[in-house]
């Protein structure tokens, strides 16, 4: 498809901010959105008399407990902001869909400074009952049980005992790995990557390193999934402020611009409906971002991609073009090639530089935006990237699986 | 139905009944568009294809492959014990017709990409009438891989 306007290159990140992040720490989310959101609107430089705009996903809704429990109207009342624009909800191309709404506000020119925030507090909504509480209709004991009743999409898969994304992303991987030869010994490689950036980074919930052998050798959750393909809930808050192009040419540090989004979603909206499953909605997002854009997969130097599985992470990059469709195991075995010290690297992209969700943290999508800023900006810290000694000038943020997603190409060139 | 492992079960309307409840009479049906041929699932107005309102609940084969599949693992249910096969099977009688289910009648680590299978009811009764869970099994009419007399499938 072609393009006769590119909008989205009107608007630009200005600030970034989190708040603080760990497992069970027991804080407000409210609390920590706010702390986020102020860390941020200081880091553009901005008072918060500019925010005109805001902007999240999900909404306030806290089904699975802890999912974000802060929505628009809180984080509104609470900072007495005076908005001109404003969106919150679920209904989006993946957890960035809310930061790609903020872009095309400040583009068609609704708004100067859109504070887009992201808050989740899964790992204390949980408690100590751990990950399987989340799962809905679970009433105990034999037979049909319970008061719930499954509707809407659910109702195709609650009655089978998949109520999770693992066993959705799970068939998904079965199938890439079936298809195309894919092994765990290569998968692994997303999750040991992971680890090891994480080492580094101290707001990472995991941080001790993690061996082949640890990964091989902990319990299977939905085959081929094991424990450490799957994300660690967090407690935590992102936020990011997306401005005017032309409304922050004086602030505190040079914009990050937006150079293409990815908002696609050309096959069916269905986990199991798609029509490739090997790919689901990341090959349309990525698709049309680089319809919107000159740039190339070449010219990446970090990218920062969706991990809530570390299956996503594989089919991001081969939707993204680091490698062709099918050949995200070969690309990643060894971990080479997505190393930090692999960014500008013919061949290579330093990949998921912070830990990702698999280590980090499930800040939920928001994470990889706020780290492709930092690392655009050079203030990663020891993680930092490094391209001819310089700082990185393009990267990748995108979000999302299933079939939901959304993709942004960022610069600073 | 004492003994039945733990299901979440659907909220039966007028839009799904035909699908939840055809395995009384033992059938697995999915709306059909009389206009023009195609099988519609999950439930629609409309046929997708040709926008036709003369959509209709038809009894499909209820034979098919495994398109994919996973070995579930984690015990997410009280009652509902791991390890069992969450699958998509793909029907034989349109190209895309296909549903998440569960493979039983097997080991669990025997099912194979695109084993033969057909659907197979448990009924499960609930406040306001039973329905009835399609899974499926290995095709006992098909060639390929069919685990006889394989133990303790049922998820
Ligand atoms: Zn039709």
């Amino acid at each position: 498809m072609s393009w006769t306007e590119i909008g989205e290159r009107r608007a630009v990140v200005s600030g970034v901010g989190q708040s603080q992040i760990g497992r069970r720490i027991y804080r407000d989310p409210l609390g920590l959105t706010l702390d986020a959101c102020l860390a941020a609107v200081e880091h553009a430089g901005l008072q918060l008399s500019d925010i005109d705009g805001l902007a999240t996903y999900p909404g306030n809704m806290n089904i699975p407990p802890g999912f974000s429990g802060v929505g628009i109207a809180e984080v509104h009342d609470a900072l007495r902001l005076e908005l001109n624009w404003f969106a919150g909800g679920l209904e989006l191309p993946g957890q960035l869909g809310a930061v790609a709404n903020a872009v095309a506000a400040v583009a068609t020119g609704l708004c100067n400074h859109v504070l887009c925030f992201r808050t989740v507090w899964e790992a204390s909504a949980q408690g100590d009952a751990g990950r399987a509480s989340v799962t809905m209709g679970g009433g105990g004991g034999g037979g049909g049980g319970g008061g719930y009743r499954a509707t809407s999409f659910m109702q195709w898969s609650l009655p089978f005992g998949a109520p999770s994304a693992a066993n959705w992303i799970g068939m998904m991987a079965n199938l890439h790995f079936h298809r195309y030869g894919t092994t765990r010994e290569q998968l692994a490689w997303i999750a040991l990557n992971s680890r090891r950036n994480a080492e580094i980074n101290p707001t990472a919930i995991y941080r001790t390193p993690m061996t082949m052998d640890d990964y091989l050798g902990v319990r299977m959750i939905s085959d081929p999934l094991c424990l450490y393909d799957c994300d660690v809930p967090a407690d935590g808050s992102t936020a990011v402020i997306v401005s005017r192009g032309d409304a922050a040419a004086d602030l505190r540090r040079p914009p990050v611009r937006i150079e293409a989004l990815g908002t696609a979603l050309r096959g069916r909206p269905s986990w199991d409906q798609f029509d490739d499953l090997t790919t689901m909605a990341l090959r349309d997002a990525a698709a049309m971002m680089w319809e919107r854009t000159d740039l190339t997969p070449e010219q990446v130097h970090v990218a920062e991609l969706y991990d809530g599985f570390s299956f996503i992470t594989l089919s991001w990059l081969e939707a993204l073009g680091f490698c062709a469709r099918g050949e995200g195991g070969p690309f990643v075995d060894g971990g080479t090639r997505i190393a930090r010290e692999a960014a500008g690297v013919p061949g290579s992209v330093a990949l998921n530089t912070h830990g990702g969700q698999l280590s980090a943290g499930r800040l939920h999508g928001f994470g990889f935006l706020h780290e492709a800023c930092l690392q655009l900006w050079g203030e990663a810290g020891e993680r930092q990237v490094r391209i001819d000694g310089g700082d990185p000038s393009v990267g990748i943020a995108a979000a999302g699986g299933g079939p939901l997603a959304a993709a942004f190409l960022l610069r600073t060139d | 139905m004492p003994d039945q492992p733990f299901r979440v079960l659907p909220a039966v309307t007028s839009d799904n009944e035909h699908f939840w409840r055809g395995g009384e009479h033992g059938e697995l049906r999915f709306l059909h568009c009389a206009a023009c041929g195609t099988w519609i699932h999950p439930p629609q107005p409309r046929c997708p294809s040709c926008l036709s309102t003369e959509v209709a609940p038809r009894a499909s084969s209820g034979r098919g492959r495994v398109l994919t599949y996973t070995v579930n693992h984690q015990p997410w249910y009280p009652g509902l014990d791991p390890p069992y096969v969450v699958a998509i099977v793909e029907l034989d009688d349109q190209e895309g017709l296909r549903l998440t289910t569960n493979i039983v009648g097997i080991e669990p680590d025997r099912v194979e990409f695109d084993q033969r299978v057909r659907v197979t009811f448990e009924e499960y009764p609930d406040r306001d009438g039973s329905v009835w869970l399609p899974f499926f099994e290995p095709d006992p009419d098909a060639g390929g891989p069919v685990a006889r007399g394989a133990q303790g499938g049922t998820p």
